[in-house]
């Protein structure tokens, strides 16, 4: 398997939708290949950073007056 | 009984919690209503300020959408997931609202993606082990929020939908009326160029320091 083809089922293997035999391939591509082995961890890391952290917050008061919006407008039958 | 309940959570074919709501709310009961805008209003949010980036829009956006739920949820047919609904008529708001920020000029989820940026890794640096640790909780957020704006917008819902917000590919596919692989290959994309922008802030530094 060339890197290439280690690249293209990227997103499958972290995605865990590989079949066992694709998998093998791929973990014997990851044993030979440093910089593959790290564009899967980082990769990973990235969207484990991007799930974890929140980037636009929603503040309580800003919630509490949309949300009293919203309700207000429903109840008026919009 | 503790074991049932549990049992008939994991059941497949069980009634999501939300068919019961819906149906309140169609019943009349507005307060059905309070709680669905509740359980979803920051993921709506979020995707608002993701694809306007820009506050007072998101801020109209979540409006919007959840009225427009409110009123069009007589059309609501259940055979997809509300919240999946729900995300598609915030994506849709999301996008008039930028039409209308750029006055006349065409917005639409397939423009800027005629870029090879990133589609093959350059820098293969490993990373320091948890890279988030050296920096606070505000300049990590501004790091990723500054790295995300930075994507095409085709990319960035993509990725926004699926990866943050938790859509199947094929929900993501649905929403934004795209095919399964165009999906499929405008995140792996977004992925990688995600990772190599990051890379600059995250990667082990030489010589032993931090």
């Amino acid at each position: 398997m060339t890197c290439t083809e280690f690249l293209a089922l990227l997103d499958d293997l972290i995605d865990d939708t590989v079949t066992t035999q694709m998998r093998a391939d791929l973990q014997e591509h990851l044993r030979g290949c440093e910089h593959c082995e790290v564009t899967l961890n980082t990769t990973r890391k990235t969207i484990e950073i991007y799930r974890s952290h929140e980037i636009y917050d929603l503040p309580s008061s800003l919630r509490e007056r949309l949300h009293a919006a919203i309700m207000e407008r429903c109840k008026k039958g919009c | 009984m503790p074991m049932s309940t549990i049992q008939s959570v994991a059941g497949e074919n069980e009634q999501h919690p939300d068919v019961a709501l819906i149906a309140q709310v169609r019943a009349g009961d507005v307060s059905a209503f309070d709680q669905l805008v509740r359980k979803y209003d920051r993921q709506i949010f979020r995707i608002a300020q993701h694809i306007t980036q820009n506050r007072e829009d998101a801020e109209d956006v979540m409006q919007d959408a959840f009225l427009k739920a409110y009123q069009k949820l007589d059309q609501f047919q259940g055979n997809s997931k509300f919240y999946t609904w729900l995300v598609r008529i915030a994506v849709n708001e999301s996008l008039m609202r930028l039409r209308k920020r750029r006055t006349g000029k065409m917005v639409s989820i397939d423009e800027d993606i005629e870029t090879e940026e990133g589609s093959v890794p350059r820098d293969l640096a490993d990373w320091a082990p948890d890279p988030e640790q050296n920096y606070s909780q505000s300049e990590l957020a501004e790091i990723l929020r500054k790295t995300i704006q930075g994507l095409p917008h085709g990319f960035r819902v993509v990725f926004v939908l699926r990866d943050m917000e938790g859509l199947s590919t094929e929900e993501t596919a649905e929403t934004l009326g795209l095919s399964v692989p165009a999906v499929k290959s405008r995140l792996l994309r977004a992925r990688l160029q995600l990772r190599e922008r990051l890379s600059r802030y995250f990667r082990r530094k030489k010589g032993g320091e931090k």
